[in-house]
């Protein structure tokens, strides 16, 4: 052993990758490049205005619906049916889910109906409702709480069942009683169930109201979009598109916050 | 208060778990039941505090239990069994909630459980954001507060390791000092049985039988005496014997429970 470091090499680095790491520029670009390119595109000619207007169209065409104030008038009219159609389902579907999340006779009673009902598209039963209803706002918003019922009662129900049994007997065991066990650890410990359940009642909302107002109605994001499909308005068209997209957007927003200051303790 | 446990059986279907345990624990005893897995210990325990329906036998008490324990029979749990959307001084509050004490009484009590544990600087902190050894520590407050007449300990160490798991034992020494209590301690760690109980009750594998019950003469406050370190590896070496054959035994069993 006359030269103590003779022979020694280094380890290889092999680790690292495949962990997701932020690149917060990047969806920034994908969006400037994708409506560059489709800019770009209109502008030479090599899209028909007709088909696909550009960016800029519709931009221009939704400056000038919310100058002339027809854009909240049509925005204003879906949220009316949205808000007021999704608190009654979630409501209806919250009492129902969580009771069959809490006591078996009402899941043996509930969970046959809710597995039948709850796969009808419920665009479908919008005749039946306007039969029964009328045409106007009752019809349109009882379809989207029906559409808002059945989703929120499984993923209730599904949230009870998620709430660990130890917890539960742990409680048990301190000799809480019944209601302060459902008050203390099952309502907390469903929510987060609950409340992802929620972004899918919203989903479901906003498609409802646009099917149903293209069905029949006078105002609306969906009748508006309808309208200008006849009549060939493509920019105002997809100015209306671009405006549920933002809906989307919002509601999901609201529903994060609401998320991160409900569930803080995760 | 003595405990008494009478011809008890359990199964769960068809699969017997507990066969006929008869069992006498004396006021202030600690006793630990190990034995192989699947041996029925935790199903044992969980019939000794009334989270189990028994199919044949019984458990009762001699007596009334005391009148300040507001909750005579008392779980720490393998898995802590901590509510994370509370605080640390919330969940020792969670088994009090309900006991019609004042507020001014029920702080007070989480106070005193939290300093006996060493956890009144974490009052506010989340589950998530302590360590094991802390979150069972909250497990331990949260019994001391209903002042327990039987302590029931299911394994309260086995998901620590093995350093937070000595600290533990150390503290669990410190507070038995204080607190007077019967305890029926579940676990299948030879040295915890040898080390924090009067007797060891050793079952046999499923159904569970009581084969055999180890007396420790040495008081379990002195047993880290030097001393006696002989006795502890002559309890632990006993222990293993009787466990050996069964654990390998069940070791090698295909689980259909």
């Amino acid at each position: 052993m006359s030269e103590p470091n003779a022979g020694r090499r280094p380890i290889l680095f092999r680790g690292g990758g495949f962990a997701p790491t932020p690149r917060r520029a990047v969806p920034w670009i994908v969006f400037a490049v994708l409506i560059g390119l489709w800019q770009a595109a209109s502008s030479s000619g090599l899209l028909p205005p007709l088909f696909m207007p550009s960016p800029a169209a519709i931009v221009r065409a939704l400056y000038e619906l919310w100058l002339d104030g027809t854009l909240m008038e049509h925005v204003t009219a879906s949220l009316k049916r949205i808000v007021p159609g999704w608190i009654i389902g979630t409501a209806a579907g919250l009492a129902v889910g969580l009771a069959m999340g809490i006591f078996s006779s009402a899941r043996a009673a509930g969970l046959p109906i809710v597995s039948a009902l709850f796969p009808i598209p419920k665009i479908a039963l919008l005749p039946v409702l306007i039969l029964w209803l009328g045409i106007g706002e009752p019809s349109k918003v009882a379809t989207i709480a029906l559409g808002v019922f059945f989703p929120t009662v499984i993923s209730a129900y599904s949230a009870c069942d998620s709430v660990p049994r130890n917890l539960i007997r742990m409680a048990q065991s301190f000799g809480l009683p019944a209601r302060d066990i459902v008050a203390k650890i099952v309502l907390p410990g469903a929510m987060p169930g609950i409340l992802a359940g929620f972004r899918i009642s919203a989903s479901v909302a906003l498609l409802l109201v646009v099917a149903a107002e293209m069905i029949g109605a006078q105002h609306g994001i969906g009748a508006f979009v309808l309208t200008a499909g006849n009549l060939m308005q493509t920019d105002q068209l997809l100015a209306g598109v671009v405006v549920l997209s933002i809906l989307g957007l919002l509601i999901s927003w609201g529903l994060g916050l609401v998320e991160r200051s409900a569930l803080r303790w995760r | 208060m003595p405990l008494h446990i009478e011809k008890v059986s359990h199964s769960y279907g068809a699969v017997e778990a507990l066969k006929d345990i008869d069992l006498d624990i004396a006021d202030g005893e600690t006793v630990a039941l190990i034995g192989p897995s699947g041996c029925g210990k935790s199903t044992l325990l969980g019939i000794i505090g009334g989270l189990l329906q028994p199919v044949a036998g019984q458990v009762s008490l001699s007596g009334p239990p005391p009148a300040d324990s507001l909750n005579p029979f008392t779980y720490i749990f393998q898995d802590f069994a901590l509510l994370p959307w509370r605080s640390v001084a919330a969940n020792v509050a969670l088994a009090l909630e309900h006991r019609r004490l004042g507020a001014a009484e029920c702080r007070e009590r989480v106070a005193a459980a939290l300093a006996l544990t060493g956890l009144s600087e974490f009052a506010a902190a989340y589950p998530k954001q302590l360590s094991g050894g802390m979150r069972q520590r909250v497990g331990i407050a949260r019994a001391l507060v209903v002042r327990p007449a039987v302590l029931l300990l299911d394994e309260p160490l086995s998901a620590l390791d093995a350093q937070t798991r000595e600290l533990l034992m150390e503290d669990l020494l410190a507070i038995w000092a204080r607190e007077k209590s019967t305890r029926v301690y579940v676990t299948h760690n030879l040295e915890e049985a040898a080390r924090l109980a009067d007797r060891v009750v050793v079952l046999s594998r499923r159904p569970g039988r009581i084969r055999e019950v180890l007396q420790i003469d040495v008081p379990v406050a002195e047993r880290i005496r030097p001393e006696h370190a002989a006795l502890l590896i002559d309890v632990h070496r006993r222990l293993w014997s009787l466990i050996r054959d069964e654990a390998a035994t069940a070791e090698r069993e295909i689980l259909d429970v």
